[in-house]
């Protein structure tokens, strides 16, 4: 059963993004005001959604479970580094389709809206975190820092989610509620959002999924060379 | 943990008494920075420009990352780090001593800093007196930040270029809280939000630290 | 009833990583309290790291392994530093304090009376140099301090590393008599060094490492 939903997770996921992208290009109806630009809504949110909320909110989980002492295993390590890095590429893809969606609605590049701020800062912060891992060798101490820093990435995504939106906002008001929680849009429009967000969480976890396998054969094989540098230790010992 | 946050705190602060790298390396580097500040802001405005406080912080946020670093490095020769481990000091204790003698190295190089500005930057002597309670908040919510952050750098490879990639991002907010809590000073702008934001960050790099820091120091 | 002594150190197929390099490839040893043990060998067979296992400073990656009672894999190691004393080859203390700075930081970290520095330093004939700053002492000098912060301890586990280095003859003289005086009191003591010790004072056990496993023994 289990290898099932396994094997159909992948096909399910393309399935997913291909109604979103049939359903997003086609056969929604342009925006009155934006025109085709906003058909944008079914990327762009969903990927900054998975990138901010999802990816963030798996690699701080599993880093915070690693660093508790009952739950500590290699294994929430491993989910970490993968969720970050995915995020990574999520958080790229965010500031990319931003931009797109930015430069004909306010007419330039980057400008210094709230998300767009903090959501660069959190990229940095994600790509410190890959920096974290790459700069110690010893993979228990790796785990332990890598850890720690995914908790604080967490905390910070309020801290600097706040206090750049108090500095400063220009971005759309929120998309599909009001703030007393009245949906804007509506039929076709809403459920096409909803699938876009479903397809793109269901992506990251079957990335997720990839990069962890990819990321156990990888210590397979230096689990492999240890074995042998194990050997030549013993065989340099015998020779002294 | 408060006995031990003291002796640690005391030993640092007496190691920068005695090797004055405060003093001789890291405020002139501070001075220069905001010299090179008043020149990138044009000879019209070097000395009539809004962006004094933000230049102010922008400069205190480079010279703490010096600090940082040097606050790590006392402890990172390899003896002092083993027989400092054989101690078995209370690492929360440790965290707390060293974010201790750090925020005080701080707030004197930023009364230092804030003088500079007021005299080349021409920032409002009397704004800057008002700015002062929360530039002392900011700059302890930056030391207990920074060492956290120095600890979870300290030792591996290219420690001093990895500090600033992971603690500059979690610095923004500070930098902006005290930025615009310092102008609000200037201007007489509402300040609470600012204040809670430090205040936040302050109690919760403060817990994590006291939390997490043990696990940081294992080797 | 078995009347046997438990060992202080017991380690079975100890195993040290670092970076995914073994720096110890199985090492099975007993010391028991009391016991004199000198671990020889070339540079890198595992000397260092085999002493920064015993005193908590490495994990130990696989295999087993207790000192002082405490569980080297999942005992309080935090516990087990405070109770081993370790001299390290590079000097050990903050070269920027004097000598007295430095052993009253160690001293209020661990309790102990303040009393006891001058005690400690005028054997190992420092006093002289007490309001010295560390990093203007010599070698030799450094060596000394380390040992009169390991007197004001009195730990029950010595862990010497290459204590011998930029000592000269009367130093070694006085060190060899400190360490026999240090052993009948009943302390476990081990220290590294690069070639077998031709000590009259000392009858050690000699353990010699190789590629991070023992060697041989005698």
């Amino acid at each position: 059963m289990k290898q099932l939903s396994q094997r159909l997770f992948g096909p399910l996921t393309l399935t997913a993004m291909g109604v979103n992208l049939v359903l997003g290009l086609w056969i929604v109806p342009p925006d009155k005001v934006q025109g085709e630009l906003a058909r944008l809504v079914y990327i762009h949110p969903s990927v900054a959604w998975v990138a901010l909320y999802v990816s963030f909110g798996t690699a701080a989980i599993s880093s915070a479970l690693y660093l508790w002492k009952r739950t500590r295993s290699v294994v929430m390590d491993r989910v970490a580094h993968c969720a970050m890095e995915v995020s990574v590429v999520f958080i790229a893809l965010t500031l990319i389709t931003g931009s797109i969606w930015g430069r004909p609605a306010w007419g330039v590049w980057w400008v210094w809206d709230a998300r767009l701020t903090s959501s660069a800062i959190l990229g940095v912060l994600a790509l410190g975190y890959l920096a974290l891992r790459r700069a110690n060798d010893d993979p228990q101490l790796r785990a332990r820092r890598s850890a720690v820093f995914g908790v604080l990435i967490a905390i910070n995504v309020p801290i600097i989610h706040f206090s750049v939106q108090w500095w400063k906002t220009l971005h759309q008001g929120a998309t599909v509620f009001t703030s007393n929680r009245t949906l804007l849009i509506h039929g076709i429009q809403a459920w096409t959002l909803l699938i876009s967000f479903i397809a793109f969480t269901m992506l990251f976890f079957w990335i997720l999924r990839y990069r962890y396998r990819l990321e156990v054969l990888r210590e397979n094989i230096a689990g492999a060379s240890l074995e042998e540098a194990l050997s030549a230790r013993r065989r340099e010992g015998a020779q002294s | 943990m408060i006995r031990t946050a003291l002796l640690v705190c005391a030993k640092d602060l007496r190691i920068e008494m005695r090797s004055r790298v405060l003093l001789w390396q890291v405020l002139p580097f501070g001075v220069m920075a905001l010299l090179l500040c008043g020149i990138a802001l044009g000879p019209a405005r070097a000395g009539n420009s809004s962006a004094g406080p933000g230049l102010f912080y922008l400069v205190t946020l480079l010279v703490a990352l010096l600090m940082i670093n040097r606050s790590q490095s006392v402890e990172k020769t390899p003896g002092t780090k083993a027989s400092v481990a054989t101690l078995g000091l209370d690492p929360a204790g440790v965290f707390l001593g060293k974010s201790l003698a750090l925020a005080s190295e701080l707030w004197v190089t930023g009364v230092i800093l804030l003088a500079g500005s007021v005299l080349v930057l021409h920032t409002s002597l009397h704004g800057a007196i008002l700015a002062l309670p929360s530039v002392i908040v900011t700059l302890a919510a930056l030391a207990v930040a920074g060492t956290l952050y120095g600890a979870l750098t300290s030792g591996g490879d290219g420690a001093a270029t990895l500090l600033p990639v992971l603690a500059l991002p979690a610095f923004a907010p500070l930098l902006i809280a005290g930025e615009r809590s310092f102008s609000a000073a200037l201007h007489h702008g509402g300040i609470w939000r600012w204040w809670l934001i430090l205040s936040v960050a302050l109690v919760v790099y403060s817990a994590i630290g006291i939390l997490l820091y043990g696990v940081l120091e294992e080797s | 009833m078995t009347n046997a002594v438990t060992p202080t150190v017991d380690l079975r197929s100890a195993v040290v990583l670092s970076g995914g390099f073994p720096l110890l490839s199985g090492v099975d040893l007993q010391l028991l309290p009391g016991s004199l043990t000198v671990i020889t060998g070339v540079n890198g067979a595992g000397k260092t790291s085999l002493l920064r296992l015993l005193a908590g400073l490495v994990a130990l990656s696989d295999g087993n392994g207790t000192v002082a009672g405490i569980d080297l894999k999942n005992g309080d190691l935090r516990e087990l530093r405070r109770r081993v004393g370790w001299l390290g080859h590079e000097g050990s203390f903050y070269d920027d304090l004097t000598v007295r700075e430095n052993l009253t930081f160690a001293a209020k970290a661990l309790d102990r009376p303040l009393i006891e520095i001058e005690r400690a330093l005028q054997r190992v004939g420092l006093s002289n140099r007490i309001d010295t700053v560390t990093k203007k002492l010599s070698a030799g000098q450094r060596r000394r301090l380390a040992l009169s912060w390991l007197l004001i301890r009195r730990p029950e586990i010595w862990l010497l590393d290459e204590p011998y280095a930029s000592l000269d003859d009367e130093a070694r003289t006085f060190f060899d008599a400190l360490i026999a005086d240090v052993v009948r009191s009943g302390a476990t003591v081990v220290l590294s060094a690069h070639d077998k010790l031709r000590s009259e004072a000392l009858q050690p056990r000699t353990i010699v490492l190789g590629g991070g496993r023992i060697v041989s023994e005698s």
